[in-house]
């Protein structure tokens, strides 16, 4: 167990910064707040995929000097995997950051339970 | 490869690209062609189904110009064509049911950001129904995220933007857990096609090397995505997303956006990891347990509440909790009434929402309980779809609501007694308090306006609304009440479609 998690230190950081990101979107009051937490998740996932899809001793896979054995090279996929998810993030982020600016304009404030509390006072 | 089979790919393609389409155009264009939109997906979803009908085996679309571990792949079976019909069909009528609140809810300059999030969100379902690639459900699924958070917050009203950044917040928790969960999937197998994974799942199962990360993995995978379809105890941004939206947003939202998610957790039940493993790593039983805690729960607030459209939400809380009470089962039958339920409730609540919307356009515009006094004498279609709804969601027979109560119970007496008596239990408790809740709501619109005891204010407001009733609206609302009549009466043809699709799966 404690020799796995040594060799696989990459991956146990991976999961203990989603786990950090994961509570900091589910439990912050402030909004920017949860939204530093959801870049934290969505990057602890990349870093993950990264660091499977890494293989000691290899090289990019990119070709070069003309080598073409699939064996020079890590295993394309995860990168392309993590460039999608990035673009998927950097929407979720524009689109979250936007609304918060929404939020903002109309009620002044960032606390999200501030602003449940003033809309509960405006319809009674 | 016959013609039809590109169909899918089709489908997909031209909601896709008409949501590009349709930022260039002005509001008229953005509708008909909408309209043209959803009309060509149905008839090719139908074309499919019928071919499918005939051929009873599925097949697999390559996209792209690579084989099958390292390509892109599109499958389509009997279920899966249905179910691209029947939501396609559900998406006509409700936007069709809603174009007046539309056009006085909406600003003018923003109605075609509406259609824009239409058509992204039909193509994201449609590739959730047909896709063999994990990856790409992914992208699909925050595809439809990011569309019905804009079809939440089209309204500009306050609550309905915080009940969007709430969707948001709760959203981006499913993905980001679903995101992990197939990550790990695809360390342990090495695929992301769903048929490669499931046979590599297998083998893992069988040697047993990998089970702590394999059942890691799948929890994530289905926690994440009950999340995203608001299974119980995450369900508080539903009631003001659907309270607070334009009737048409709700109406979707409500029937179609939660069952894309629903739809592809059966695939990966099926196709990603297989039932018996599904059944065997007991997650079923998580299932089982939130189900019935939504199945009252949504059922309790239901009757706290004092807004009809947010009684109507948090109904559909409840009828949520019954589809993952129908997993929790963990018997193919079980599955079977979950997706009947899929159906019946995506055909009843859109209807109760369209229903809501006019009673309380001839109430104006007030959602509360007081002004709905006698509002089905005054928008009469409106009324009678309301009680239709409600006959169906408290199970009467004849409504499609009976035959999938009928099959939960049916699927939960094939348990062990340990399952059994509280699913049965909960079903009664369940339709008891539907029962309260909508009875209440029909007798209330059906109590006749009294001038002596409501008083001269009330009368004057109810007389003087514009009581003009729409032709589309009624017709949308009958064909709506036609649909979920032929799921009640017609069940048996389409519990074999849905046997036999989900054997097709396997």
């Amino acid at each position: 167990m404690g020799g796995n998690l040594l060799a696989n230190y990459g991956e146990a950081v991976a999961m203990l910064l989603f786990g950090i990101g994961f509570s900091n979107l589910l439990l912050q009051k402030k909004l920017i707040k949860k939204i530093i937490g959801l870049n934290i998740m969505d990057t602890a996932t990349y870093l993950f995929l990264a660091e499977k899809g890494y293989i000691a001793g290899r090289a990019a896979p990119i070709i070069a000097d003309n080598v073409t054995s699939a064996d020079a090279y890590i295993n394309p996929v995860p990168g392309g995997l993590v460039l999608t998810g990035i673009v998927v993030s950097v929407s979720t982020t524009a689109l979250m950051l936007s609304l918060t600016v929404r939020l903002y304009r109309r009620y002044h404030t960032l606390d999200m339970d501030e602003i449940s509390t003033m809309l509960k006072k405006d319809e009674i | 490869m016959d013609f039809v089979q590109n169909f899918p790919f089709f489908s997909i393609l031209l909601s896709l690209g008409s949501g590009v389409l349709t930022s260039v155009m002005n509001k008229r264009a953005a509708r008909i062609w909408n309209t043209f939109v959803l009309t060509a997906v149905s008839a090719m979803s139908a074309a499919l189904f019928v071919y499918m009908l005939r051929v009873k085996e599925p097949f697999t679309f390559m996209m792209g110009h690579f084989p099958a571990p390292w390509g892109n792949e599109i499958r389509a079976g009997i279920l899966e064509a249905g179910m691209a019909l029947f939501f396609s069909i559900i998406m006509i009528l409700s936007i069709k049911g809603g174009e007046r609140h539309i056009d006085s809810e909406v600003e003018e300059s923003k109605v075609n950001l509406f259609y824009i999030m239409i058509n992204l969100l039909l193509s994201s379902l449609l590739a959730l129904i047909y896709t063999n690639d994990l990856f790409t459900a992914y992208v699909f699924v925050e595809i439809n995220t990011i569309s019905a958070c804009g079809l939440i917050m089209i309204t500009q009203h306050g609550r309905a933007i915080e009940a969007a950044m709430r969707y948001m917040i709760m959203s981006s928790l499913g993905s980001g857990l679903l995101l992990m969960g197939l990550c790990i999937l695809y360390d342990i197998t090495g695929h992301l096609l769903m048929s490669n994974i499931k046979e590599k799942v297998a083998l893992v199962y069988a040697q047993g090397t990998y089970n702590v990360p394999l059942v890691a993995s799948i929890g994530m995978i289905c926690v994440g995505l009950a999340i995203k379809s608001a299974l119980y105890p995450f369900h508080t941004w539903l009631p003001d997303a659907y309270g607070y939206s334009t009737v048409s947003s709700a109406a979707i939202l409500s029937s179609l956006v939660s069952k894309g998610y629903i739809f592809l957790l059966i695939k990966i039940f099926y196709r990603v990891v297989g039932f018996d493993i599904i059944v065997d790593s007991r997650i079923m039983n998580i299932f089982f347990v939130f189900g019935l805690a939504g199945m009252i729960m949504g059922s309790v607030n239901a009757i706290l509440e004092n807004d009809i459209r947010r009684m109507v939400a948090f109904s559909s809380v409840a009828q949520i909790g019954y589809i993952y009470m129908g997993f929790g089962l963990g018997t193919a039958f079980g599955m079977v009434a979950a997706v009947f339920h899929i159906l019946s409730h995506a055909s009843t609540k859109s209807r109760l929402f369209m229903a809501s919307a006019g009673l309380s356009d001839v109430s104006g515009k007030s959602k509360r309980f007081e002004d709905l006094t006698g509002s089905g004498y005054r928008n009469p279609i409106a009324g009678i779809a309301f009680m239709a709804g409600a006959c169906s969601m408290v199970g009467i027979p004849l409504f499609s609501g009976f035959i999938s109560k009928l099959l939960f119970a049916q699927a939960a007496v094939q348990n062990s007694i340990l399952k059994l008596l509280p699913a049965l239990l909960c079903l009664a408790v369940s339709t008891v308090l539907n029962a309260i809740y909508f009875m209440r709501t029909v007798i209330r619109i059906y109590t006749p306006i009294d001038a002596g005891t409501v008083g001269r204010k009330n009368l004057k407001m109810a007389l003087g609304m514009d009581i003009r009733i729409c032709p589309v609206y009624t017709v949308v609302l009958l064909l709506m009440m036609r649909l979920n009549m032929l799921l009640g009466c017609c069940s048996q043809p389409i519990v074999n479609w849905i046997e036999s699709g989900l054997g097709m799966f396997g």
